[in-house]
């Protein structure tokens, strides 16, 4: 906005302070009209709460003794906590693995949709988002059943070859379970993102690149790929955080897993089970900052890495 | 993962500051406020208070109260059955408003609520006019020393649910003992046939029973002295049952399948387990859930539960919930009354147990010859009541249950859940499970015992 006003003034042109005055606080209260509605509901229920839950996460209350202050000792509880470490470890654990695999996934679907322009890939193209649009705890839910081994599919293929199917709600699997569904739920996703992206590319590069003596497969790797590179960053780090706040389907699955999933398996199910089913609001608000430090962290160390094609932030 | 949920959230937030600046105007709000009930209110100019509970025939029983009732009217919600009941309860403590007058908890919750101040000990408002329609051991259970928390209703005396065909297949009859039950778990085993029963990690109230039932006290815990609690969960007694079923486990003569989830009641149904240790309430639960209905009619009957020791046998109880009076509420004596009326008209009492929706504590259906000697169609017409139910119910003493009792349950299931895996015996998760709760119990204050 600054900007423009500057370039809206010719210095050349002197304007009395007076007239510049009420422009000023006119633009002013203009601005301020429009960033209002955002900042009500931003301060309202985004800051608020979180100031609420900072604040809550500095106490303690116990059954014997009530409420005290006690500043970070909620804090220095977790990272020495072994239920919390354990399910921030296999949330780190669970990003190095899921992650690549699922932007490998929309990363070939994208490029293999851009480059075939048929009917069929259009179908394609819908039936791969498709899972994005079915809520997560429906398809959780659905994988539930599927991995069941009293009355899911796999017991009987499995029957089929005269082997027994492997229990992804057992404790040996569930790590890849749990994989195939944010997998099938998120690739679709991240492709449509990819392929939006790749539509964006100017065609006369395509056209350069092959008077150049291009094919099709050095077209994608050197002209696509770098070209799409803060996309696939942003959703990178979409994705890392989304995973390392693992909660809806872990939750959803316990019901059909319970023994293999316990009540702290990832950190914010461990929140959630201190504030809500042990009503330790101070711990539980803890963890969940504890667990945003961590997120922090690990965005903070990736965007580090890839700081040279970083464009969006 | 978490991004539709933060949009959902905040959307919600939203909407829920909408019809909160909706219901300023029309006074009280949350659980306190009497305009928004279930249930019809015929008798408008009584007053009313709330209640939230979740029996399946909770509407008739709430219309019976009213029509009954010219004091007092229920105003009658279903927020969720168990777990989540509570933590609205809970957030409902903790906010300092929004609960009901009356809640329906089970009774190994009442401590954890009581130690909160969150419950009115209603011994003050008439409780000698009922004192007599409950045994000793029914109030125990909903007791915290001499106060009374809540009006017991239902119980769940435990017996053995076994397969008839099964049982007839292979030429065994119930087992009295728990080593008899081994023993034909094996001749089951070794003849090829199904599992003999189930180790379910997720339902560690079954697994508190049975230690108790071997002589466990899990939790002392005197009201004259708060703070201050016994814990005493890696005892012999604990220790054994531990390591009795982690036994069962490692031979393969019993299931880890998580209980209450279609893949256990398919199970059931397709006569995988031969035995059920379960409590009263399991007929209703599993005839609900579409047990006894196709090739297995018929096929289900029940056994006293198999005992330690022969000559000095001990009944146990799984679930059980009762009506308790919040601290919240604005009129204490009316819900009390609402309390003790609930629940108990005979007209209630029956359809609860003819439908096997509650196994009653109330004496008077407890007596009554009708429900004594009914003849329980999932079972094919056993007498079940007469054969094992009630016989039970009346040797159970009842319990101290511990005022962090999900904590303990929590911590049970998750080093039950290792038993499974096979990667600690019985006896070591009985001492880590001594050693979580008794952290947990500092830190919460207490000095531990």
């Amino acid at each position: 906005m600054t900007v423009l006003t500057e370039q809206r003034e010719p210095r050349t042109q002197p304007e009395t302070r007076k007239i510049r005055g009420k422009v000023h606080l006119r633009e002013h209260l203009m601005g301020w009209f429009f960033v209002g509605p955002f900042g009500i509901v931003f301060l309202a229920f985004l800051i608020a709460p979180l100031g609420y839950a900072l604040y809550l996460s500095l106490f303690q209350k116990k059954l014997i003794g009530g409420t005290s202050f006690v500043l970070f000792d909620n804090y220095v509880k977790a990272f020495t906590d072994p239920s919390f470490l354990s399910g921030a470890w296999f949330v780190i654990r669970f990003s190095l693995v899921s992650i690549p695999v699922q932007i490998a996934l929309a990363l070939a679907m994208a490029l293999i949709l851009d480059a075939v322009t048929t009917l069929f890939a259009r179908f394609s193209r819908l039936m791969i988002f498709l899972p994005y649009a079915i809520p997560t705890v429906i398809g959780a839910v659905m994988w539930g059943f599927l991995y069941s081994k009293g009355f899911g599919p796999l017991t009987d293929i499995f029957g089929l070859f005269g082997t027994t199917a492997p229990d992804f709600l057992g404790s040996n699997l569930i790590f890849y379970g749990l994989l195939n569904v944010v997998t099938w739920q998120w690739a679709g996703y991240y492709m449509i993102i990819l392929y939006s992206a790749l539509q964006g590319i100017d065609p006369t590069l395509y056209e350069a690149a092959r008077m150049d003596g291009a094919g099709r497969w050095q077209i994608a790797t050197r002209i696509k790929i770098p070209l799409i590179a803060p996309a696939l960053i942003l959703i990178l780090v979409f994705s890392l955080i989304g995973t390392l706040q693992f909660f809806n389907e872990p939750q959803i699955l316990r019901y059909l897993a319970a023994g293999t999933i316990g009540t702290d398996f990832t950190p914010n199910m461990y929140a959630y089970q201190q504030a809500f089913g042990l009503a330790n609001f101070n711990y539980g608000s803890a963890i969940s900052f504890a667990l945003g430090g961590v997120v922090f962290i690990c965005v903070y160390a990736f965007l580090f890495f890839t700081r040279k094609r970083r464009s969006f932030l | 993962m978490k991004r539709k949920q933060i949009l959902a959230t905040v959307a919600m937030l939203a909407a829920g500051a909408g019809l909160a600046a909706c219901s300023d105007g029309g006074g009280g709000g949350g659980g306190s406020d009497a305009s928004n009930c279930t249930n019809t209110i015929t008798k408008k100019d009584l007053p009313a208070v709330t209640m939230w509970g979740w029996y399946p025939n909770m509407q008739l029983v709430v219309d019976n109260f009213n029509k009954l009732n010219d004091e007092v009217q229920v105003c009658w919600t279903n927020v969720g059955q168990g777990g989540d009941e509570y933590d609205k309860f809970q957030t409902a403590i903790s906010a300092g408003t929004g609960a009901p007058d009356v809640i329906m908890i089970e009774a190994d919750r009442i401590p954890t609520f009581q130690i909160q101040g969150a419950l009115v000990d209603i011994k003050q408002y008439g409780f000698d006019a009922v004192k007599a329609n409950y045994s000793e051991g029914a109030w125990k259970d909903v007791s915290v020393g001499d106060a009374v928390y809540g009006v017991p209703v239902d119980g769940g005396p435990m017996g053995m649910i076994y397969r008839k065909d099964i049982f007839d297949k292979y030429k065994i009859t119930p087992p009295k003992t728990w080593a008899e039950y081994e023993q034909a778990a094996q001749k089951v085993k070794d003849a090829g046939g199904p599992l003999f029963g189930d180790l379910g990690a997720n339902v560690p109230a079954v697994m508190m029973a049975l230690q108790i039932q071997k002589g466990a006290t899990p939790f002392a815990f005197d009201p004259a002295q708060p703070n201050s609690i016994g814990v005493k969960l890696n005892d012999q007694a604990s220790k054994d049952v531990l390591d009795y079923w982690g036994g069962l486990v490692k031979k393969g003569l019993v299931g880890t399948q998580n209980q209450f989830t279609p893949e256990y009641i398919s199970g059931v149904i397709n006569g995988n387990y031969a035995t059920y240790i379960s409590a009263a309430w399991a007929p209703g639960y599993l005839t609900g859930a579409g047990v006894g209905k196709g090739q297995d009619t018929g096929k289900f009957a029940v056994a006293p539960l198999p005992q330690w020791d022969p000559a000095n046998p001990v009944q146990v109880n799984w679930g059980g919930s009762a009506f308790s009076v919040t601290k919240q509420s604005k009129k204490p004596e009316l819900a009390a009354k609402a309390a003790y009326g609930l629940y108990a008209d005979k007209e209630s009492l029956t359809d609860g147990w003819t439908n096997q929706i509650i196994f009653p504590l109330n004496l008077t259906a407890l007596k009554d010859p009708a429900f004594i000697d009914l003849k329980v169609a999932f079972f094919d017409g056993q007498q079940a009541n007469k054969e094992v139910y009630v016989p039970a119910a009346d040797a159970y003493k009842g319990v101290q249950y511990a005022p962090f009792g999900q904590y303990y349950l929590d911590a049970m299931e998750k080093q039950v859940s290792e038993v499974i895996k096979g990667s600690i015996t019985g006896s070591q998760a009985a001492d880590r499970i001594q050693e979580d709760v008794a952290k947990y119990a500092k830190e919460q204050g207490f000095t531990v015992q």
